[in-house]
């Protein structure tokens, strides 16, 4: 999309008119990352906020999961497969990248079928694909197990640390301090499961969602249309993003999660465990399961001291707010993985700071 | 010949006389290299000596736009022109693997050789080393160079003053996302083109503005943040860039964004940032954009003397955010 100064202009004068009290939640990591280089957040007034929420897949990985991935990984014969994001994610006292640099095969992919070529090319070793993220990826490595049933490949499986968005959503929604009054709504997520999740969400929350799109413009747009339904004491779910978004979602998508898939319950980082709120290989799968095929139990999740991305991701406090922030955890010596993903919250805030207040006009 | 490089290749006997024979002197032979002595002697124009080495361990070592040997010319080159200075003798030092195929080895040097003519630069002195197999990554390239700067110029970040223009000489990233989109197979539907390219001309052409060319820096590694970053140290003032001013490919912009990455952090190999005084910017421009390489030069920015030492952004909806070095590692290994 091409910008237009002139109509971006006139969309953030009729945001920045708005005078009351009004918490607005990012649900997304990308939109996180795309709201900190667009500097919107510099030009609201203090009584319009946009929050962080825990829509960045390597910042909701419950601690315990790390340690047992990175415990897998270290094992002989084993050849794990990750998306980039994961390698610096410390694990309570390791991360793959260290696990790397100590002998671990661990090789960084991006998309998961490199995984399944990789086992092709490897009969001798067990390949384990980290399958992260949330309905957007999800359906990319329920197509890569279903081929690699085809293919009859029994040196592959997958660690499904996936995740799906609205079961945390109901959860934020019901926190009793909760100040969240609209919900900006990741688009990529919605391309897959469309409207209906968020409809029943907003029915029981009377909290307005925009399923919203990635440019300036687009998240200019959201925020609007959030502020102009919370003016007129409305409450629906919408779509913003209407070019790439139908309100029915993606059915041949939908078809081959449900197949591979069933949901699950799932622990997530700073608010605990959700029921049905992972995605486990249902039964015809279950050889693909690398958490049964390698007898992986689950691992308490160790709090790192100090660190407070867990209320960073349920919009509880900004990065800033954070005491380690810029200070103890930067991207180079990340303590939580807020600060490595270039999705996380904390990493958007550090990488795209304001200039300091003294030097604002 | 043997089809592959052998540790005998780099012994100092007959076959290496026989691989810089056949593989280097054949094709870069000029009266330097050819008096085959044990330093070349060269007699340089009047004027400051400029002198820049760099070396090339990029993998892949064959990429769309290049490979290491037009890389390792235009590199050195471009650290000249960067300095102000016309380039004119190149030495060259290559450590070779076990094991490499003289085929590749010949079509760098053939590359390497093709990229010197058009410079019109002279490789006067080489030294060819052979390793066991696993102590090199195929090949790894040095190069330094050495050029003559006319007294009346002085590039230096010294020269940057209050209102100077910043000038990008044309789009930003396509060698960074080039060699990420090789190493990974990652396909777009635009194919991605490393901009490897020998500058000399832009160089040439900017020459007839002394005095007003303030200062010229080649956004290689660590990209365009890192070098304005590393001005606005230098000169103790603030550059104000302009996001909307900023030419980056919409293939780079989407893959970047899809990636997570920021153009403004990728490595390019064919680019210039110039700083300008104000007074004969739009000569300057249309110089620029007439030179080979250039024709999306765009100004991108202006000095400011606050924030000192400071990259401010201008984002598109008119806010600004700071524009910092870059963090750890972006991608190892692209030149």
């Amino acid at each position: 999309m091409s910008s237009q100064p002139e109509y971006l202009n006139r969309l953030l004068g009729e945001i920045v008119k708005e005078d009351r009290e009004m918490a607005l939640m990012e649900v997304c990591g990308t939109h996180t990352m795309a709201i900190a280089k667009s500097g919107l957040r510099n030009l609201l007034p203090p009584n319009l906020k946009l929050l962080s929420g825990p829509g960045c897949p390597v910042c909701v990985t419950a601690q315990g999961d790390i340690d047992a991935v990175i415990e897998l990984a270290v094992k002989p014969g084993i050849i794990m497969v990750t998306f980039g994001d994961m390698m610096r994610v410390p694990g309570t006292t390791s991360s793959l990248q260290e696990a790397r640099s100590q002998g671990a095969d661990i090789r960084v992919a991006y998309s998961p079928l490199d995984a399944l070529a990789i086992a092709q090319r490897n009969p001798d070793k067990e390949v384990v694909f980290l399958g992260i993220g949330f309905e957007t990826t999800a359906p990319a490595v329920a197509i890569c197990a279903d081929q690699a049933r085809n293919l009859g490949l029994k040196n592959f499986s997958v660690f499904s640390l996936h995740k799906v968005v609205p079961p945390a959503l109901e959860v934020i929604f019901s926190m009793p301090d909760m100040k969240i009054d609209g919900l900006i709504c990741p688009g990529h997520v919605s391309v897959v499961i469309g409207l209906e999740p968020y409809e029943k969400l907003v029915e029981k929350y009377h909290r307005p969602c925009v399923v919203t799109g990635f440019e300036t413009q687009d998240i200019l747009e959201g925020v609007y249309m959030l502020i102009r339904q919370i003016r007129q004491g409305e409450a629906r779910a919408e779509i913003q993003y209407t070019r790439v978004v139908k309100s029915g979602g993606n059915p041949a998508a939908q078809k081959i999660l449900e197949e591979v898939f069933e949901p699950s319950d799932a622990r997530w980082r700073g608010i605990g465990n959700i029921p049905n709120s992972g995605l486990a290989f249902r039964p015809e799968y279950g050889i693909f399961d690398a958490r049964k095929r390698f007898d992986i139990m689950d691992r308490e999740d160790i709090p790192i001291k100090g660190c407070a991305c867990g209320e960073v991701l349920t919009g509880k406090i900004t990065p800033q707010d954070c005491a380690l922030f810029g200070r103890a955890c930067t991207p180079l010596k990340p303590i939580g993985p807020c600060m490595v993903s270039h999705e996380g919250a904390c990493a958007a805030y550090y990488r795209y700071p304001p200039p300091s207040p003294s030097k604002k006009g | 010949m043997n089809s592959r490089v052998l540790m005998a290749h780099g012994s100092g006997g007959l076959m290496s006389q026989q691989l810089v024979d056949e593989v280097f002197r054949s094709i870069w032979s000029n009266q330097y290299l050819d008096a085959a002595l044990d330093g070349a002697q060269m007699i340089l124009p009047p004027g400051k000596v400029a002198m820049s080495t760099d070396s090339f361990v990029i993998t892949p070592i064959f990429f769309p736009g290049g490979d290491i040997g037009k890389l390792s010319i235009c590199g050195t080159v471009n650290d000249l022109v960067a300095c102000g200075a016309k380039p004119m003798y190149l030495s060259v030092g290559l450590i070779i693997e076990e094991g490499f195929l003289l085929s590749d080895l010949k079509k760098i040097a053939d590359s390497m050789a093709q990229t010197a003519a058009e410079v019109g630069i002279q490789i006067v002195t080489g030294d060819t080393k052979v390793v066991e197999r696993g102590s090199a990554d195929g090949i790894f390239i040095n190069t330094t160079g050495i050029g003559v700067i006319s007294e009346a110029i002085d590039y230096t970040p010294r020269q940057i003053k209050v209102g100077d223009y910043i000038i990008a000489t044309g789009n930003i990233g396509d060698h960074g996302l080039a060699i990420l989109a090789q190493r990974e197979g990652l396909q777009f539907s635009t194919p991605v083109v490393s901009d490897c390219a020998p500058l000399y001309k832009l160089g040439e052409s900017l020459l007839g503005f002394p005095g007003e060319v303030r200062c010229m820096r080649d956004p290689t590694r660590g990209g365009m943040a890192t070098v304005l970053n590393e001005l606005a140290q230098q000169s103790a003032l603030g550059m104000m860039v302009k996001e909307s001013s900023i030419p980056v490919s919409s293939v780079v912009k989407g893959a970047c964004d899809m990636l997570g990455m920021d153009p403004m952090y990728m490595a390019n190999e064919g680019k210039m940032i110039v700083i300008v005084g104000p007074k004969r910017i739009d000569e300057i421009m249309e110089e620029l954009k007439k030179a080979p390489y250039c024709q999306n030069a765009a100004v991108v920015g202006r000095v400011a003397a606050e924030p000192a030492g400071m990259v401010l952004v201008e984002t598109e909806l008119g806010a600004q955010r700071i524009m910092g070095m870059l963090e750890g590692e972006h991608l190892p290994r692209i030149c």
